[in-house]
This record gives structure tokens, sequence and C-alpha cells, in this order.
């Protein structure tokens, strides 16, 4: 047994590189103020050190819940905004909720399990439903892919670029970045495009609006009992909470490595990203609601007429930021969506998927990424496609595909074989399962309404 | 050739014809025979499941079962950890394909059909992870089973044979009761099997981990991402985690543990032999990026003074990592550092040529503080594979080799 002085010495420690005493040089005086210093330091890094341990977990709910705002999003907000001002401001914070509980148990099952979405839906429920399941996915996420391209298209055009080159070039960006990257680098890649974000709390400043009220209809919820109100508050839940955000944010943190002991970080991480990505939805709705609705240009079909009516309003500089946020978010959407549905198709049949492979390792992963993009992009590239029809049929997809996945994550969040104590408290499983049936009804009216009254309603993709 | 997927949900008959139930599981038992069905589960609604035994089955074909006992013969099920089950265990689940050296899913089971003296045999042969049996999956009553078969013949197909199956058990307890061992992927290239690892979940990683002899432990932790590295160390307990750091070389046992929170470095490092703990201790008082944090501390040196032959036997005597060693360094009467011998020059030398004559020029070594930057540029340089690295009397106290640099430059 080696003696216990000795380990005590060679114990490999960080905080012990030998500094010198500045004391002895020093006034008398300065010795409290020393003490004090090196207290507020010791708080101090106690607070970094736990700044840096969310750090190495922060990411994947972060950039799952930004990337919700992606073109159709913003087009929604923005007619929210534009049809009823702050009026439907208050619903903000019940999807602030909702997204963060139906969210965490996804990180959860994959901080506890190691194991993705389709991955623990293959293993428990088996092949077939597995199969529709993703397969669903495909084609609604297909759908999305040609709407992210479609924003991309309409902001450059605001700029004054063609689509005939804004969309290859964005395409071939998009390929590039994850064909070449890590997980590690993309992520960076990724967080950077969240900041970029803030461009809509810039156009919301500049549109100058009574932040007064604006707080006052977050709080204070004011219902109209009217079709068309009921129909703008479904559209903003619907497209605030998409079924493939569920795989993708499981995938993010089992493709992390995140720890099971890293999981107060990785909550930590979903709840910053859920707020975050509900505070841009605030700035969008009261940057559109001070200008577009007050003065009176309450009805745009999408964000980047919004951008346009924003010029005279409020200024270049704020339809410009509007503009840049939209083509930020349609990009960003544009390269995590045919990654994330890659992901789920492989994981679920059990091809090789992730980034971090190589393209001969991994070929129908790629293939399907690849795939994807180009699908979209030709989409949006033909001559009179019908661009609207394709959003209809996306929203409607998504609608349908998320309470089903919805139900499949409470039934596997619960298996104590799975997931050990970590189940769903009674409490969290009162509220998850309020939320999901909600969710459910109102995605349900949406698709409903989409399907057969899609051209009555204003304030829905396709009126 | 059967698949599981056809047998299961099938009607199974007694003697008589008389309808017993449909078959649910489909059970081998490892402790007698690693590959016959063993027991089948007969489900019957309301009432509790028999059990038919693998001398019961007078004729199997997809979809139906007869047995050759009458029903009131069969046994009630009791369930058995021991008893590797087809569908719950295996069908949809990943294993380790051993000859192709990956994780794969389980699409469908292949079984063989034997018919000796009235009974039928079954064993499993092969599973297929490829598309065939996907679409034998998604389109079973569907549309007709000829038309799934025309339709596989035309699909390729990916099966692994069943010696090659290794299946993945978190639980210890059961991998016993299974006769689970992982002597095939101790066979393995480490690195192969750092590969595998990195494609399961933490709790499988944790158990091949521990379930693996030491030394392929130490060799595939050494190969694996670093954070999982940590990871993996952290939860095993410290006495096993001991055992395998001792396997590695000290240079990399020193990295993992200087990736550990302190207070777990400090029972790992309890655990471990004195001399083993005392050499790790010491490299991990150098930062990471000098050349004392890259530099092992197992080398091998002898007098310039010696000849051939005598190094040669020395080596064979010492217990030296072969594959590992490229070349000797030289020590002067005074135990300084005098140059260094290339085991190709050793190679060719005559059995009394002396090791000063042998000396690679320049006479190159670095100080245990010298940044990684200047490790590598003098490796580039000089086309180094070893670099020796002396204290400030000149004193050699290790060596870097060729291999670390390379991990290093790429980890940057």
């Amino acid at each position: 047994m080696p003696d216990v002085e000795k380990q005590e010495e060679t114990r490999p420690q960080v905080e012990s590189s030998p500094r010198g005493s500045p004391g002895t040089l020093l006034p008398a005086w300065v010795e409290p103020w020393r003490e004090r210093f090196a207290a507020w330091g010791k708080t101090t890094r106690h607070w970094r050190r736990r700044l840096l341990l969310f750090l190495a977990v922060v990411g994947p709910g972060v950039i799952t819940s930004n990337v919700d705002n992606d073109a159709g999003g913003i087009s929604v907000y923005s007619q929210a905004g534009a049809m009823y001002g702050y009026a439907l401001l208050w619903s903000l914070i019940p999807m602030t909720i909702a997204l963060y509980v139906t969210e965490e148990m996804c990180a959860r099952m994959g901080v506890v399990t190691g194991k993705g979405l389709s991955d623990l839906i293959r293993e428990e429920f088996g092949f077939r439903p597995t199969f529709f399941i993703i397969f669903a996915g495909l084609i609604v996420d297909m759908g999305n892919v040609a709407a992210e391209f479609a924003g991309v298209a309409a902001s450059m055009q605001i700029f004054g670029i063609s689509k005939y080159i804004s969309v290859p070039l964005a395409g071939l960006a998009v390929w590039i970045l994850v064909l070449r990257g890590t997980y590690r680098q993309v992520e960076k890649i990724f967080l950077a495009a969240c900041v970029l974000y803030l461009s809509y709390v810039a156009s919301a400043f500049l549109a100058k609006p009574e932040w007064l009220l604006a707080a006052k209809d977050t709080v204070i919820p004011t219902m109209h009992i009217d079709g068309a109100y009921l129909l703008m508050l479904t559209a903003l839940v619907g497209t605030t909470i998409a079924p493939w955000q569920f795989f993708y944010l499981q995938a993010s943190f089992v493709e992390k490595r995140v720890a099971a002991r890293q999981y107060p970080q990785a909550r930590a991480d979903v709840m910053v990203g859920s707020i975050s990505c509900m505070l841009i939805v605030f700035f969008i709705i009261v940057c559109t609601g001070a200008t577009l609705h007050t003065s009176g240009h309450t009805n745009i079909t999408d964000a980047s007429e919004a951008a346009l009516a924003l010029t005279p309003l409020a200024g270049k500089w704020a339809a410009s930021l509007f503009a840049f946020g939209l083509l930020n978010a349609s990009l960003f959407a544009a390269s995590i969506l045919p990654l994330s549905t890659a992901h789920v198709i492989c994981e679920g049949m059990g091809f090789e998927a992730g980034i971090d492979h190589k393209f001969k390792d991994a070929p129908i992963f790629y293939g399907l990424y690849t795939g994807m993009i180009v699908v979209g992009a030709i989409v949006i590239l033909i001559p009179g496609a019908p661009l609207q029809r394709i959003l209809i049929l996306s929203q409607v997809g998504n609608g349908v595909w998320l309470p089903i996945v919805l139900i499949f994550i409470l039934l596997l969040v619960n298996r104590r074989d799975l997931m050990g104590d970590q189940v769903n408290t009674r409490t969290f499983n009162g509220v998850a399962w309020v939320t999901t049936i909600a969710m459910i009804v109102l995605t349900l009216v949406l698709v409903y309404v989409s399907i057969f009254h899609s051209g009555s309603v204003p304030g829905l993709p396709g009126s | 050739m059967l698949h599981a997927t056809e047998l299961l949900g099938g009607e199974a008959y007694d003697r008589d014809g008389h309808f017993v139930g449909r078959v649910n599981e489909l059970f081998i038992e490892p402790a007698d025979q690693p590959n016959r069905i063993a027991r089948v589960l007969l489900g019957r609604g309301k009432y509790l499941p028999l059990v038919a035994r693998y001398d019961h089955l007078a004729f199997v074909a997809p979809g139906v079962l007869k047995l050759n006992v009458q029903e009131k013969e069969l046994e009630h099920y009791h369930p058995n950890e021991g008893w590797l089950a087809m569908r719950k265990d295996l069908l949809d689940q990943q294993i380790i394909d051993t000859s192709g050296r990956k994780v794969v899913r389980v699409n469908d089971i292949g079984i063989a059909d034997q018919r000796t003296n009235g009974t039928v045999e079954l064993r499993v042969t092969q599973v297929d992870v490829g598309l065939t049996g996907a679409a034998r999956r998604l389109l079973q009553g569907v549309v007709s089973p000829g038309m799934i078969r025309r339709l596989e013949a035309k699909l390729p197909t990916r099966v692994i044979p069943w010696e090659f199956v290794n299946l993945i058990e978190s639980d210890p307890l059961r991998r016993v009761k299974l006769r689970i061992t992982h002597q095939k992927l101790e066979r393995m290239h480490p690195a192969d099997l750092a590969d595998i690892m990195e494609d399961l979940s933490p709790v499988e990683r944790q158990s091949i981990i521990s379930s693996l002899d030491e030394e392929t432990a130490a060799e595939a932790l050494a190969e694996l991402d670093k954070r999982l590295t940590t990871q993996i160390v952290e939860t095993l307990d410290p006495e096993k985690a001991a055992d395998i750091l001792e396997e590695m070389d000290p240079d990399q046992a020193a990295d993992v543990l200087a990736d550990l929170t302190p207070q777990i470095s400090q029972d790992v490092l309890r655990e471990m032999p004195g001399e083993e703990a005392r050499e790790v201790r010491e490299l991990l008082k150098f930062e990471a990026n000098t050349a004392g944090g890259m530099m092992n501390t197992d080398f091998i040196f002898v007098g310039e003074t010696a000849t051939r032959a005598e190094v040669i036997a020395w080596i064979r005597e010492m217990d030296v990592d072969l594959e590992q060693l490229y070349s000797i360094f030289l020590i002067n009467q005074n135990s300084l550092f005098s140059g260094s011998v290339a085991i190709g020059r050793l190679l060719l030398a005559s059995p009394d040529e002396r090791m000063e004559e042998l000396k690679s020029e320049p006479l190159l070594s670095v100080p245990p503080d010298a940044q990684e930057r200047e490790v590598f540029e003098l490796f580039d340089k000089y086309n180094l594979h070893n670099l020796s690295v002396v204290d400030d009397e000149g004193r050699p106290i290790g060596a870097i080799a060729v291999d670390d640099v390379v991990t290093r430059l790429r980890n940057r």
C-alpha cells in the first residue's frame, strides 16, 4: 500500500500551479481587498464551473426548438401579428410549457437509454409500426424541406436575387455543410444560426412597438370567440410543435453522447431552447403587430410579404433584418430537416447513420439526405409549381403524424424497464397527457381546415 | 429454410388435429444446445399458455405447426431467464456481427428444419439483416406468400451465420444464464471493437467492457473516443477500472486518469499495484500538452558499449511489446542519454558490433516540458519513429512513440 502523504502531493490537480505570492511587495491596505477578490473569485468560479458544465451539453435543445421557427412558422407568426396585433401573445406562455414538456421527455429518453426514438419504437413495438411512422415522416418532411427552400427563394427575392440562383446555391451549401463536417462542427454552425434569430429582436425594436401593451397582452389572455381567431391560434400551435423535432432532439443527445449524470444540464438546454424559441416568436408578432396591424395591413399571405410591407412603415433596415431572419431560418431548417429524416429512417431500419460516419460507411443515410435536398430544391425551381399546395400538404402531414408520435413517446417514457427511475412522475404525466390531447385536438382542427377551408380563412398558408 | 416471422403467429394442432393455440414465441436453451429451438410457446387467448418441446414437433410449415402429442400432455408455461426468446430477445434488436465487425439490427431469423423419424428439429442458422427480411416483415399477410418469395428473390440478401452473431445483453446475470461469451469479440482488433462500442448505448457498452478480459478491455478503451473512455471508466467500480488501466501503457493510463474527476482518479490509483501506480503518478505530474504528458515510461535503454548479441539476448529476456518497438536508447557510463539505435540497423549489424557504432545521427532528445508542437516538428523534420525525453541532467526518463504523435495530431 503506497503511503497516503505522497498521493496527496502527486494527485492530478489543476489548481496548484505555483504563482508566487505578490503580498509581500504590496502595501498593507491591499490585503483585505485581495481577500475580498479571492472570495468573489471563488463564487464566480463556482458559477463558471456550472456554466462550463452546461456549455458542454448545450446544443440539441436550443437548436431543435429554434429550428421550429422555420419558414412556415415565421409566415404564420407574421400573419398572427398583422391580423390581431398583440392579441395572440398570451398563447406563447402555454406554448412554451407544451414545447418544454414534450421535448423534455425525448431528451430524457435519449440521455437515459442512449438510443434514438425510432430505435426504441422499433425495439419495443416491432417492424411495421416503425416502418409506417418513419415513412410517413419521410413524405411529410419532404414537403417541409420544399417549404424551406420556398422560404429561401422568397427572402432572397427581397434582396433582388432570382430563385434560380439562390435555391441551388442554398441546396449546395446545406449539403456540403453536413457532408464535410463532424457532429461538433455542424453543431457549432447551427448554434451560430440560432444567434442570428436575434435579427428579429432588432427589427422589433426598429418597429417602435408599445412594449407595455405587448407585455400586458402576453400575461393576460384575451379570448375572441370567432372562427378566424381560433384558427390562427391553432395554426400558431401547429407550426410550433412539429413531430420530426422529437426524433431530431433525441438523436442529437444520443449522438452527442450526453451521459446520464449530465441530465440536469440537458434539461436546462431544453428549457433554454423552448424559452428562446418563444421569445423570437414574441418579437416577430410584436414587430408585425406594431406596424402592419396598426396601419391596416392585416391581410398578408406569407413572411416575405410581411417583410416588404415593413419597408414604408419601419424603414428599410427593419425590412432587411426581417427578410434576413427568414433566410436564416429557412436555411437552418433546410439543413436540419433532411438530416433528421435520414437519421430516423436509418436508425429504425438498422442502417448506419450519423454524420460522424464516412459516406461509404453509411451510403443510405447520405443518399437519403442528398435526395431530399435535391428533390426539395428542384420542386421549388419548377416554373408554376403549386407551392401553396405543397405548404398545405406538409402542414396536414405534420398534423396527422404528430398525435401518433406523441403517443408513442408517452408510452415509451413510462416504461420502467427502459427508463428505470426516470419514468414520468404522476404530475408530469398529467401535464404531458393534457398537452398531448390538446395538441392532438388543435392539429386535427388545423388539418380539417387546411383540407376543406384553406381558401376561405385568412391566416393560413394557402389563403 | 423457414423464418421466425413465418412461424410466429402460426396455428398449432395436436396429434388428433385439434387446434391448440397460436405460436407466440420460440425459445433456444443455450445451456443445452446453442441453436436448437427447444421450446415453442403456444398462446391460447384467455387460457394459460402451453409449451411444446422440440421432440413434440411433427410437422412445421409457414403458419402451421403439428404436434405428435395430445394437448393435455403439454406443460404449462413458466418464464425462464435461461431461455433465449426469438421474438423478444432477437427480432428487431441490435446484435454484433463478429465477422463483419459491426452492429446490425435483426429483421428476421432463418431456421432450418430437419426431419428425423417422426419429429422435426428446428435450428437457427442465420439472422437476416437486409432488405429481404424487411420486405417480408412489411408484406406478410398483405400479399400472398408466393409474391413475397418472388420479390425476395430480386432483393439483395444480407444474412449473418448464427455462429457469428454476438448477442448484446446488458444484464450480467442473464448473460451468464444465456451462456453469452465475448470470446469472438476478444479476437477482434481493438480498433474494430472500439468502433462497435461507439454504436451501442451506454448500458450495453458498460456490459461489454466489464465482461471482456482486462487486456482486451484496455486495448479497446485506448482506441475509444476520449469522452466515452472517461464515461466508461467513471461508471466501473474502481477495482475493475484499476485492473483494466494496469493493462494499458502508463502514458495511456495517465491520459485516462487525467480526464477523470480527482476523486475517482484517486480511487482508481489506490487500487493499482504500487509500481504501476507510481509510474502513472509520475506521468500525471506533466501537463498534457508537453513532451512529458505524451511520453511513455516503458522503453528500452542499454549501455552504449553493449554488443548486438548482448542486446538481442536481453530483449529476448525482457517482456517487451514488440509491435511498438521502433528503436532502443543508449546510455553512457554516467547513465546519461547518449543516442538511439533504429531496429533496422540492429537487424543487419554483426553480432559483436557495439551499439555506439550503430547510433542514429543527429543526437535528438527533448526535455519533459517541451511543448507538443516542438515535438511534432522534430518528428516531421527527422522522420522519427521514437524520441527520447530526458531530465535536466540528461538522464532518459521516457520516450514518445510515433503513434502517440499521430493520435494527437488527429485530435487537434
